[in-house]
């Protein structure tokens, strides 16, 4: 009989340290990793004449295969890898994206036009979910006021509402009482927020189009708010004179404010943000920068603001 | 074929298939893109697994007319609190680093790891008494009243694992009314038994129920 108490459990035997630390194998296990994703991903086009940005991070990235196997898109289930399985065959083919109204000329752009509308960049960019863990990735796109700019936004237009796309036939577990939240899914920001440059409409990562389970064909990317801010998958953007409604606000507004900006001090109510686990690692020992690092930038934004409350 | 020595081990490996399974993976670094969270909700799962497997013995002898089921009642239950065990490390090391301070706070703060701890607590003491000597010692009555404690562990389990899910709480319910039915059976059985025959017994028992 096999009988364990605490005191025989010692972490040599849970982990081995040295291999853990043995990061080299790990890295030439990385480029057929990249080959196996990249061949998952089929129909992503490489993006062309993409600039870099002053924006960009200099710390390491992460494999790709890492971020299109993890992802939070709840319309292709709740799973993390759900995405990665059930989003393949998702129908992007004529896009469009409506802009709509507080603003002088709203209308339809489609994907062609979005492509063209603005120089595209690269931008490596820390981005940190809500759940505590943390990834760095090179994302395609431009800033978000550059297609705002486009439709004249009203004087009356103080904040920025988005929706997702959302289809049962093509996107079967998208349903309440599936995913415990409710569909389309939509997210806002401020105004300011929206017309900030870090702000980034977004539409491909690692040099190509976006993959279906990371928000294809067009998303967006708030870098210094929790990732769940940064909708994916966007049919519509209405300018709009009130605070708009957003997903996980309304499923639990005590867990889940409109702000959301990445801040350690403020903990979420069933775990501490001080920490993040920088994936794939296996450790929570990255600390949480406020605002993720970009409060240079975007602090200004909330000078006043009680934090805690507007969390 | 429950009385064979064969069969004993291979439940035995079947039940440590899982942790070998990912210490396997640990070590070839192959927990996919969120090793923490893999490790986490694998040896999770399988305490709660485990409680659930334990708590159906007794049911189970009794519908199934096999009583030398009791002869696995121990191994699984220890098993539950060797995942439980492999769990509380897997949060106090990866997740914490030790951070004491921030440890205390989580379980004093947060009722999710406040009911994990809970489940864990209730677990200790049976895994510690599991022995023939401690049944002796204990007299079978009184350990049989300690041992139900499982009960609380079991339900704390599943309250923490359901608070602990953001939003897709299909699972937490499935383990809910598996733990739930399981318990139910004891206290319809409890009613019936009052009135009617002998209640279930436990063979390492030696005292006489009143």
């Amino acid at each position: 009989m096999l009988i364990l108490k605490p005191g025989d459990l010692r972490y040599s035997e849970i982990t081995p340290k040295p291999v853990y630390l043995n990061r080299r194998r790990f890295l030439a296990a990385v480029p057929a990793a990249l080959v196996a994703a990249r061949a998952a991903r089929g129909a992503a086009a490489r993006l062309p004449n993409v600039g870099k940005s002053q924006f960009s991070t200099s710390e390491p990235v992460t494999a790709e295969n890492v971020v299109t196997r993890y992802n939070n898109f709840y319309e292709f289930g709740t799973g993390k890898g759900d995405p990665a399985h059930n989003a393949q065959n998702f129908k992007t083919e004529n896009w469009t994206v409506s802009v709509e109204g507080e603003c002088a000329r709203p209308r339809k752009f489609s994907m062609d036009e979005i492509l063209k509308l603005a120089p595209l960049e690269e931008r490596i960019y820390r981005h940190r979910c809500v759940e505590a863990w943390s990834i760095v990735v090179p994302w395609i796109g431009y800033s978000l006021s550059a297609l705002l700019k486009q439709v004249e936004p009203a004087p009356k237009a103080k904040f920025v509402a988005f929706q997702s796309y959302w289809d049962t036939r093509q996107m079967p577990l998208a349903r309440p009482e599936i995913a415990g939240i409710e569909f389309p899914y939509v997210e806002g920001l401020r105004i300011d927020e929206a017309m900030h440059p870090l702000a980034l409409l977004c539409v491909g990562m690692y040099g190509e189009s976006l993959p279906p389970q990371d928000g294809a064909p067009v998303r967006l990317v708030v870098p210094w708010k929790y990732g769940f801010k940064s909708i994916k998958s966007i049919v519509k953007i209405k300018l709009t004179g009130g605070m708009p409604p957003t997903t996980w606000n309304m499923a639990n507004a005590h867990e889940y404010g409109f702000y959301s900006n990445v801040n350690p001090n403020v903990d979420h109510p069933r775990w501490s943000q001080k920490m993040e686990q920088r994936l794939p690692g296996i450790f929570k020992n990255h600390p949480t920068q406020m605002f993720n690092g970009y409060g240079e930038q975007v602090a200004s934004l909330y000078s006043g603001m009680d934090l805690r409350k507007y969390y | 074929m429950l009385r064979s020595r064969a069969m004993k081990i291979a439940v035995f490996l079947a039940c440590l298939a899982p942790f070998c399974n990912l210490a396997w993976r640990l070590y070839r670094q192959d927990l996919g893109p969120n090793p923490l969270e893999t490790l986490t909700h694998g040896t999770g799962d399988w305490a709660i697994r485990m409680i659930a497997a334990t708590l159906a013995i007794t049911p189970l002898r009794k519908l199934l007319k096999q009583p030398d089921l009791i002869r696995y009642r121990r191994m699984l239950g220890l098993y539950a609190f060797f995942y439980g065990c492999l769990h509380f490390t897997v949060y106090l090391y990866f997740d914490k680093l030790f951070d004491w301070q921030e440890i205390l706070k989580d379980v004093a703060k947060r009722p999710f790891i406040t009911m994990g701890f809970a489940a864990f607590v209730c677990m200790a003491p049976l895994a510690l008494t599991s022995t023939k000597g401690w049944i002796r010692r204990l007299g079978g009555k009184r350990w049989q009243r300690l041992h139900r404690l499982v009960y609380i562990a079991g339900i704390a389990a599943v309250i923490h694992y359901y608070w602990l899910v953001k939003s897709d709480v299909r699972l937490p319910l499935l383990y809910g009314a598996i733990v739930g039915t399981l318990l139910l059976y004891r206290l319809v059985a409890r009613f019936q038994t009052r009135s009617a025959s002998a209640p279930v017994r436990l063979r390492a028992v030696s005292e006489p129920r009143p």
